[in-house]
């Protein structure tokens, strides 16, 4: 007879919410951690530029992701450069922590045609819209470094409520019967839009879901980037070692809104933001670190300059990207367009020369 | 050369590409020891393995989804969805994601992936087996959609789907499969995807149609003869993207077209190919375009199918008004 209750629901941490750590042997050394630390840092301000920059309709539509950094910077860290990516529209620190340039995601955001390029050779995917897609991407894309013998593990990002989405279903149920390289990295963030977790799913936790599949299942502190870092590592040898995926949950939270087309006053109140506010994953790994004595105001002011100033860099980059015009729409739909879109395509040229007055 | 069925053809296809490209892999349901419920997979998981033949669980947006991994990261699936009824359950997967893998990284990555799939009825199968949806596929930008009528076709152009480097889907009539044998050569050859065949030279009526319904327009257009109506019929084979080409010469020979396709009447592809003659070609018609095809209404059960789908009266007395028009 199977119990709910009795299933062990541990979550794995490595430092308290005060920055005190509860393990002993961390291994990162001093300047991984600060690396770390910048990269959180970063992706902050980061997200909240991008916020500003769609009030000022520099961009549009946006989805932060605030508050989780430690999930998507530590997943990330413990990766290796030829791994890949497979993300939703939230994990814009992870895929930049893989190596996505800064000013790729900015134009994404201002829809531009060149958006989802990602450069050659860098392992990412073009970010998913469609809950849970991208999941089966990576399954596969697992089955085919299998295949090959080559090492890569194939990672996808996704949210709580992709978990009750089919596709996440199929893809842990075909991944796991390949035993293929894959992490599945859920970001619980305690809210689909308006959805809270329990109506999302009426099981205790995510990571419990794995045990139906045959995986392995964690559940992680999503704001103890440490913990993150840690429990990914394991993950993605195991899924090296040929032990198959894994399902990993981190339980953190989103701090703003769904996008930047959503009010989250409507349907959250103001003493949960406050509780995980407190729970904050920047300051509380800035406070390990300055217990370390890694880190000081001066430090971090200094830090912060320099962070902004590589950010307005991007922006700035971004903005002066060359506008595509609608006719290059045509050149990715086939890898040789056919007779009937040519003629599409002239005829939105022709159109454009009408506008432009030529 | 040898004579052979259009389902041996299929799995000749796919023998002799995976034979000239490591790349070729097969997934879906019971295509392993089962070879597939219409044996198209027989004997390849036996003689390429199970890391090139693989069965997989029961989930179609798995397949499909899983194909779009696999070619990404350098493969070539193809992936066999057991009845095309079964589709919409990988809907996204295909036209929201497989076709627009390309155009979304903006040619970084691309989707060369080619879904197999049985369509089409007059078999007696049960609910959601027969459907014919390449509208409904044909809608879908970054997406080709093949369907031949022949054992020769079927094989030349299951090897350039193949070899595309874009999203095929290749719908296979079932009940064609074994109906008759045809000449098909031993070597590997392509037919290129995206031209139409004239299967019969005619002067008066041009019908245009592609997969089941081919052999019935050929069988009326030869019984029409007796009365000195000459018809030409067009075998689309690709009906995403269309030869436009193809039919806009036959009907400014003939003057008249008539489009026969098993899928329900309304927003299908036959809509398409007569919008496209009346903005093409409008002054070369002597009379409406009209179209014989599966009623608007879900595919019935095996006690009416054979008067819904289109048969050779309904084609006769197209044929007659067009004429008399």
């Amino acid at each position: 007879m199977y119990d709910e209750k009795n299933l062990n629901h541990e979550m794995v941490q490595f430092m308290d919410q005060y920055g005190s750590l509860l393990h002993d042997n961390i291994d990162l050394n001093d300047s991984q951690l600060l690396e770390i630390y910048n990269w959180m840092l970063k992706t902050r301000l980061f997200d909240e530029k991008m916020v500003r920059m769609q009030r000022q309709g520099r961009i549009g539509t946006y989805a932060p992701f605030s508050g989780q950094e430690a999930s998507q910077v530590g997943s990330t860290y413990a990766m290796e450069k030829d791994d890949w990516i497979f993300s939703s529209y939230r994990e814009i620190a992870a895929t930049m922590v893989h190596g996505l340039p800064m000013q790729q995601s900015i134009l994404y955001a201002k829809g531009h045609m060149y958006g989802g390029q990602s450069p050659d050779k860098l392992n990412i995917f073009p970010i998913q819209i469609i809950i849970a897609g991208q999941t089966l991407h990576a399954a596969g894309c697992a089955l085919a470094s299998k295949l090959k013998g080559e090492n890569d593990v194939s990672v996808s990002y996704f949210g709580d409520g992709a978990t009750s989405e089919g596709d996440f279903h199929e893809a842990l149920n075909i991944a796991s019967v390949f035993k293929v390289p894959s992490v599945f990295f859920c970001q619980n963030n305690h809210w689909a839009i308006s959805v809270p977790l329990h109506q999302q799913t009426a099981s205790q936790t995510i990571a419990q879901k794995a045990i139906a599949y045959g995986v392995k299942g964690v559940r992680v502190d999503g704001n103890d980037v440490l913990a993150v870092y840690h429990v990914m590592k394991e993950a993605l040898e195991s899924a090296r070692n040929g032990e198959g995926p894994t399902l990993i949950e981190a339980v953190t939270y989103r701090q703003g809104p769904h996008t930047t087309a959503d009010d989250p006053t409507k349907y959250r109140n103001n003493d949960e933001v406050n509780e995980w506010a407190k729970k904050d994953p920047i300051d509380r790994f800035r406070t390990f670190l300055n217990k370390r004595g890694l880190m000081d105001e001066d430090k971090q002011e200094k830090m912060k300059g320099i962070v902004n100033e590589e950010i307005e860099k991007a922006v700035a980059e971004a903005e002066s990207t060359d506008r595509v015009t609608v006719d290059k729409a045509f050149d990715y739909v086939y890898d040789k367009p056919h007779k009937l879109l040519l003629e599409q395509q002239e005829e939105s040229r022709q159109f454009l020369t009408i506008k432009e007055g030529r | 050369m040898a004579e052979m069925t259009m389902i041996q053809a299929i799995n000749q296809a796919m023998a002799q590409e995976m034979e000239r490209d490591e790349r070729v892999v097969i997934l879906g349901q019971d295509v392993g020891k089962n070879g597939g419920v219409f044996r198209a997979t027989e004997g390849l998981q036996g003689r390429f393995g199970e890391e090139r033949v693989m069965d997989t669980p029961l989930a179609e947006s798995a397949i499909v989804g899983t194909s779009i991994g696999l070619a990404v990261n350098s493969f070539r699936p193809i992936a066999e969805i057991q009845f095309l009824g079964f589709i919409y359950e990988t809907m996204d997967q295909i036209s929201a994601q497989a076709a627009r893998v390309r155009f979304r990284s903006a040619g970084r990555f691309t989707s060369p992936i080619v879904i197999r799939s049985p369509y089409g009825g007059g078999v007696r199968t049960p609910e959601l087996h027969s459907d014919s949806l390449e509208a409904l596929f044909a809608h879908t930008p970054g997406l080709k959609v093949i369907m031949p009528s022949n054992a020769y076709d079927a094989k030349g152009l299951l090897i350039s789907a193949i070899r595309d480097n874009d999203p095929v889907l290749f719908l296979e009539p079932m009940k064609l499969y074994r109906a008759f044998k045809l000449e098909v050569p031993d070597e590997v050859y392509e037919v290129p995807i995206g031209e139409a065949k004239v299967v019969k030279d005619g002067e008066d009526v041009t019908i245009v149609t592609w997969g089941a319904t081919v052999p019935l327009a050929q069988k009326v257009a030869e019984e029409a003869e007796p009365r000195n109506i000459s018809v030409e019929v067009i075998d689309l084979r690709t009906v995403q993207p269309i030869d436009l080409e193809t039919i806009v010469q036959s009907v400014e020979k003939t003057g008249r077209l008539i489009i026969v396709h098993e899928a329900v009447k309304s927003a299908g592809v036959g809509g398409e190919v007569a919008s496209l003659v009346s903005e093409y070609s409008l002054f070369s018609l002597a009379s409406p375009i009209l179209r014989v095809t599966g009623y608007d209404t879900p595919y019935p059960v095996p006690s009416v199918e054979d008067d819904w789908l289109p048969t050779a009266p309904r084609i006769h007395a197209a044929i007659e008004k067009v004429m008399e028009f």
